[in-house]
């Protein structure tokens, strides 16, 4: 399953399925083991996605006729 | 002299009265500014009605204030119709609201709003089946409201506080006054045509209707519901419904419970993925225990247990059959055997020797037996055979 650069709710979705599946029981012991290494490959990945992104606050300024994206500074009160 | 007063309450009695006789005091309609207003716990609103020279003082009783459109303020010029009558207790006057409608610029809003919220209902502007689903899982969460004040600052609060790792983008936009109305359009539009957001924020702290009111203009109803990125609506405080509120794909009470709406907690979410691992190890375990106690299972089965059972049994078997063989065997041997002795017996009686021992006797002639007189001849000699033995004979006639 080619789950590279899966967004976070398709992934987390899969990983639901995958754990649903394997709890029904009526798989083989090879298409369990291949289940649950699909479904920790899964995991893996939303906690990556999760931890991937990086805080931004930005503001868009306008500038003349385009607009600019800057960092966010909240003035203290 | 004797005098002859009456009480307090007769006389208080006697007056209201003569202001219930009164059929112009019945259905009054009259125009002022509300001071001192109050809202009571019971419900009922004390206030008083007041010009520039004169006031009255009014109560409008729980009954009536379920028809009312707005929240009355002091300060608010409003118009009243109700009925005048005696307070007996007080002796006083008061004007008995049943209904109230605002006037001058507050009024004119309120008209407005309501116009135009009409307008837009039978448009399906506000139709459930228009609104988009809020992403569970937005990546930039575009706020559009002022980029100085609370609001922003209580947005971001919440969303770092949910999420460390939220990516928000601010559009900053002039939430009241002149011209807010475009511009918060403009960016709502922006934002769609740059697709620079998951899901939209728009907010803006409390205040009066006419601080609010760009949120209740029709040009930003139609921004959003032509835009393509969800929107939360987050304008004023939680009893304050603005136009955008209705067109909006989901409705905020307060600009931070915008941004719990649409940051995802991300403890919550990291939670949940625990959960997924912790599933799918125990549904793992649960199918390795059921394939050993199957195991196990099939090992206690006697062909494992007591191999040579099965092979002792298989002897028994053939014992058996053997054995079966052998009676039938014999059983037949008995048949045949008195078969043989009814035959031997039947034999028996045809034996010539049984007849000889009833008295009768055997001729031979040379070996012969002679069943008739034809075979012999005078002279023959013959043979007669009796049951103890023969004896020499000689034909002498014929």
């Amino acid at each position: 399953m080619g789950s590279k650069g899966l967004p976070f709710e398709e992934a987390i979705k899969q990983l639901e399925n995958v754990a649903a599946e394997l709890e029904k029981g009526d798989l083989n012991l090879d298409e369990s083991v291949a289940k649950f290494e699909e479904g920790m490959k899964l995991s893996k990945q939303c906690s990556k996605l999760l931890e991937d992104a990086e805080k931004r606050i930005t503001i868009l300024l306008k500038d003349g006729d385009s607009v600019k994206e800057e960092n966010f500074i909240q003035e203290e009160e | 002299m004797i005098y002859n007063p009456i009480s307090v309450t007769e006389l208080n009695k006697y007056i209201k009265g003569k202001f219930e006789e009164d059929e112009y005091f019945a259905n009054v309609l009259v125009e002022g500014e509300i001071s001192n207003y109050k809202h009571h716990y019971t419900g009922h609103l004390y206030f008083t009605l007041k010009d520039e020279n004169s006031l009255i003082k009014c109560i409008m009783f729980k009954t009536y204030t379920g028809h009312l459109e707005f929240e009355p303020k002091d300060g608010m010029k409003v118009m009243i119709l109700g009925s005048v009558s005696v307070f007996e207790r007080d002796g006083t006057y008061q004007l008995y609201a049943k209904a109230m409608k605002p006037l001058g610029m507050v009024g004119d809003l309120r008209a407005a709003y309501e116009e135009l919220k009409q307008k837009l209902e039978k448009e399906g502007l506000f139709d459930e089946e228009h609104k988009k689903k809020i992403p569970t899982y937005p990546k930039v969460i575009g706020v559009l409201t002022s980029n100085t004040g609370a609001v922003i600052r209580d947005i971001i609060n919440v969303s770092t506080r949910r999420n460390p790792n939220v990516v928000i983008r601010l559009f900053p936009v002039p939430v009241q006054g002149e011209g807010a109305a475009e511009k918060i359009a403009k960016g709502i539009e922006f934002m769609n045509e740059q697709k620079l957001a998951d899901v939209l924020i728009l907010a803006r702290g409390g205040g009066s209707l006419e601080d609010l009111w760009p949120f209740n203009e029709e040009v930003v109803a139609r921004a959003i519901y032509e835009s393509e990125l969800p929107i939360i609506s987050a304008v004023g405080h939680e009893t304050d419904f603005t136009i955008s509120d209705f067109v909006a794909d989901l409705r905020a009470p307060t600009p931070s419970a915008a941004a719990e709406l649409a940051v995802p907690d991300i403890e919550e979410l990291k939670l949940k993925i625990k959960g997924y691992e912790n599933r799918l190890k125990q549904a793992l375990i649960q199918k390795v225990q059921l394939m050993r106690l199957q195991y196990e299972k099939c090992m206690q089965s006697r062909v494992f247990t007591q191999p040579l059972q099965k092979i002792n049994e298989q002897y028994m078997m053939i014992d058996m059959k053997l054995k079966v063989m052998e009676h039938s065997i014999l059983q037949k041997l008995q048949i045949e055997k008195s078969n043989f002795q009814k035959i031997v017996l039947q034999l028996d009686t045809l034996s010539p020797l049984k007849i000889l021992a009833r008295g009768y006797g055997i001729i031979y002639k040379e070996e012969n037996r002679v069943k008739n007189v034809t075979q012999l001849t005078v002279n023959d000699k013959v043979t007669i055979r009796l049951q103890d033995g023969e004896a020499k004979a000689k034909i002498i006639q014929e």
